[in-house]
């Protein structure tokens, strides 16, 4: 039966939420925008202690495991619609501090996704203690973005020392510096193992902080989402234990495309939830420019014929319809995710909807308040900064395009590249 | 909870009539546009589908209870048959919905059964009227109580089957609310004037009526003496717009992939090029984005939950913008062909661009 009812659960962990984006996020937001590399602490902090309060390590919702003897009840899964609800909520009290948030990120989902049930054990428990510590995934290179089988960082196994030696130069590593400089987290460095053999040569690797020969050389300075570092990362020789390659050992000399596949296999899962944080920007948008309007005495009047608004309802009216249905890409993707339906498509329908129309809310939401609109008095401008990001990171409005493009044609990509 | 799925009942009453649009409406479909009219055979054996019958409670005749959203997954699916066919199978429910929904008793008893017989009867509404600012909550047609009855002045347009109309809801203000008026067929002062040529859905007949001191007695206000309130019946007809416009942007997004499948030039089907494939992927978004914010809405609507209007209202901006894009798009795709009437897109577009018109001409 078709349902729209939020579940509980996720209705009283948003509330929380809301709670700590007001509080904690908006207050600080235009300080870290301004003073970029510097680390909301505070944040981090209290993020951490709440997160292991409920005994999870991250943002993700862990499954109760059942004690002895319990009955286990089957319960639909949620996981991903809770996460989804979440990073809404963070996205719209800040998008680069939510960013910011401890408990593995991008490079635990890789482990998630790829590692072993020992990798995922040995990675992972170090989210759950004492201090906050970061994970991120270093992919791409400075000739290798969409195209990520063009990457050119090596791994090579040291049969003396049973050791991945791993060389090359990542950027936009998110989180980068906080993993590796800031706590005792880990990247997830994609490498190819034969770079003759493309795709089919590339897997992932854990590499840990305090690896001798990895360096972090530079934090980028970005247009928004300034809270969070963007790191360039240098790997020189660096060695890695042979099992920190993700994954089993079988496909260390397979000539296979799983390693690749693990990769777009994390993104399939992460690009609806990025399409959250994007539409939590724009309602923050939306809501902030409502509001401004009906400070200026505008009303915005629900149920006139096109022809019968004014410009300014017609703006507001269709960025609703638009934000709302975004939104709704997002859920069904998640809500498929979370059933363990395959959802790649709707996957990249919610992310390229999302980086459009929240390019397109942000960009209309300055430009209707006028010089209000363009000022740094008031988060509108930021929020036209930070939106942006979301159309560009986790594969770009183009890629999904082609993705969306090949399940409805039915093409492969040597048919549609 | 969340659920994206529909009930068995529902993907078996879609199947059936996916096969009816498949094999019978969309096979009749240039021809009735052509000729302007759609065989009676074909009117009826939709009907026979039964969507109408099972929203009306067996005490009224009919099988089952009304759902807004198994309302819109048959209306989409008709519309992806062909948009007049859908409109003109769905015709009685102009009438027949608005008495379930807002109907008195004597109302929903006296009115319901004889429409839910097994032949298709043209029971209709009017509600839209020849004016630029056309606003269903500010209409020109006014009804005045005078003694015991009312009177029923006003010009209407677009009344589908108005000519040969078994029962009609007419639409006015009364006071500064909008009711709705039963007016049964052969009452003084309603005249009907010449069938209407329009932009699109040739198929579907339409006409202007004229009402001049309509007499109707108090009990033919629909809701009876006491009247009705017009939200459900108008977010009721937002909804099947807007899945009218999902289903006819679906027939479009499917023949454009058949076609750029198909289509080759500089060595390659055209479908593998990014500037086409993509405008499939955009197309392919769009409808999903806006069949979805229509869902909700209709859930809503279901659940009464507040807001709903709203919703209601904004899925059909949505599916206003998105209708004329994916139609539009179709045309483009099939180039100089998609201009030429051999290929149904240009009729999709044509009709497409009623969607932002025709609020009144389908209820589910």
């Amino acid at each position: 039966m078709i349902e729209f009812e939020t579940p509980k659960p996720i209705v009283m962990n948003n509330n929380a939420l809301e709670t700590v984006a007001i509080n904690m996020m908006r207050p600080v937001s235009r300080y870290f925008d301004e003073h970029e590399h510097e680390i909301p602490w505070d944040y981090i902090n209290f993020m951490h202690m709440a997160m292991r309060a409920t005994g999870a390590g991250s943002l993700a919702p862990t499954e109760k495991k059942p004690k002895e003897g319990e009955e286990v009840k089957e319960r639909p899964r949620i996981g991903y619609q809770t996460l989804a609800h979440m990073l809404e909520m963070l996205a719209w009290g800040d998008c680069g501090m939510y960013l910011v948030t401890p408990g593995g990120g991008l490079g635990a989902a890789a482990v998630e996704a790829a590692g072993t049930p020992e990798q995922k054990e040995h990675f992972l428990k170090r989210f759950r203690g004492d201090k906050p510590v970061f994970g991120a995934m270093a992919m791409t290179e400075s000739q290798a973005g969409s195209d990520t089988s063009a990457i050119r960082t090596t791994a090579v196994l040291d049969t003396a020392t049973n050791e991945w030696v791993l060389n090359g130069e990542k950027i936009f590593v998110t989180a980068g510096h906080k993993s590796l400089c800031e706590s005792n987290g880990f990247i997830v460095v994609w490498a190819t193992i034969d770079p003759s053999a493309g795709r089919a040569g590339m897997r992932s690797f854990v590499v840990e902080a305090g690896t001798p020969g990895v360096q972090v050389a530079k934090l980028e300075h970005k247009m928004g989402i300034r809270a969070s570092d963007t790191a360039s990362i240098v790997l020189q020789d660096a060695c890695v234990p042979f099992d920190h390659m993700l994954g089993s050992v079988e496909i260390v000399r397979e000539a296979t495309t799983k390693g690749f596949k693990g990769a777009m296999a994390t993104f399939d899962a992460t690009r609806p939830l990025v399409a959250a944080t994007g539409i939590g920007v724009a309602r923050a948008a939306l809501e902030l420019l409502k509001q401004m309007l009906a400070e200026q005495g505008v009303e915005i009047r629900y149920g006139l014929p096109r022809q019968k608004m004014t410009a300014i309802e017609r703006e507001v009216i269709d960025m609703e319809a638009m934000l709302r249905s975004s939104w709704l890409l997002v859920l069904k993707s998640v809500w498929m995710a979370d059933n363990r339906i395959p959802n790649s498509k709707e996957a990249s329908m919610a992310k390229l909807r999302a980086g459009d129309v929240v390019t397109k809310i942000t960009q209309r939401a300055v430009e209707l308040m006028g010089p209000l609109g363009y000022s740094r008095e008031y988060l509108l401008e930021k929020w036209f900064r930070d939106a942006k990001i979301t159309d560009i990171y986790e594969g770009t409005g183009q890629i999904n395009r082609l993705i969306v493009a090949r399940h409805v044609l039915g093409y492969t990509g040597r048919d549609l590249r | 909870m969340y659920s994206f799925e529909p009930t068995e009942e529902q993907k078996m009453l879609v199947e059936s009539i996916n096969r009816f649009s498949l094999n019978d409406l969309r096979p009749k479909s240039h021809d009735a546009d052509e000729e302007n009219k759609l065989p009676p055979k074909l009117i009826n054996k939709g009907w026979e589908l039964g969507y109408l019958q099972a929203s009306v409670p067996e005490e009224y005749g009919g099988f089952g209870e009304r759902s807004a959203i198994t309302g819109i997954l048959a209306a989409e699916e008709l519309a992806w048959g062909d948009l007049a066919g859908a409109m003109a199978i769905l015709t009685p429910g102009l009438f027949a919905t608005p008495v379930l929904l807002a109907g008195s008793e004597e109302q929903k008893q006296a009115f319901l059964p004889p429409i839910v017989e097994d032949v298709w009867q043209p029971y209709t509404a009017a509600l839209i009227e020849p004016s630029f600012d056309f606003d269903p909550n500010d209409l020109r047609t006014t009804a005045v109580q005078d003694g015991d009855a009312y009177l029923l002045n006003g010009k209407k347009t677009y009344v589908p089957y108005a000519a040969e109309a078994a029962g009609m809801i007419v639409y006015a203000r009364l006071g500064d609310q909008t009711q709705g008026f039963i007016v049964p067929p052969g009452v003084d002062g309603v005249e009907v004037g010449q069938r209407q040529k329009l932009l699109g859905i040739h198929a579907l007949p339409l006409y202007p009526a004229t009402f001049k001191d309509v007499r109707l007695p108090l009990e033919n206000r629909l809701g009876g003496v006491n009247g009705h309130d017009f939200a459900p019946i108008l977010d009721a007809s937002r909804l099947a717009l807007a899945s009218l416009a999902v289903g006819l942007a679906r027939a479009a997004l499917e023949y454009s992939v058949d076609y750029s499948k198909d289509r080759e030039a500089f060595g390659v089907k055209v479908a593998q090029k990014q500037a086409i494939a993509f405008m499939i992927a955009e197309m392919a978004t769009e409808i999903e984005a806006v069949r979805l914010l229509n869902w909700e809405a209709a859930w809503m609507i279901d659940n009464s939950k507040p807001d709903a209007s709203k919703e209601a209202y904004l899925a059909l901006t949505g599916a206003t913008d998105m209708v004329m894009m994916v139609t539009d798009r179709a045309v483009q795709i099939l180039g100089g062909h998609g201009y030429i009437r051999e290929h149904p897109v240009e009729l999709w577009m044509r009709n497409a661009r009623g969607i932002a018109t025709l609020n009144g001409l389908a209820i589910v």
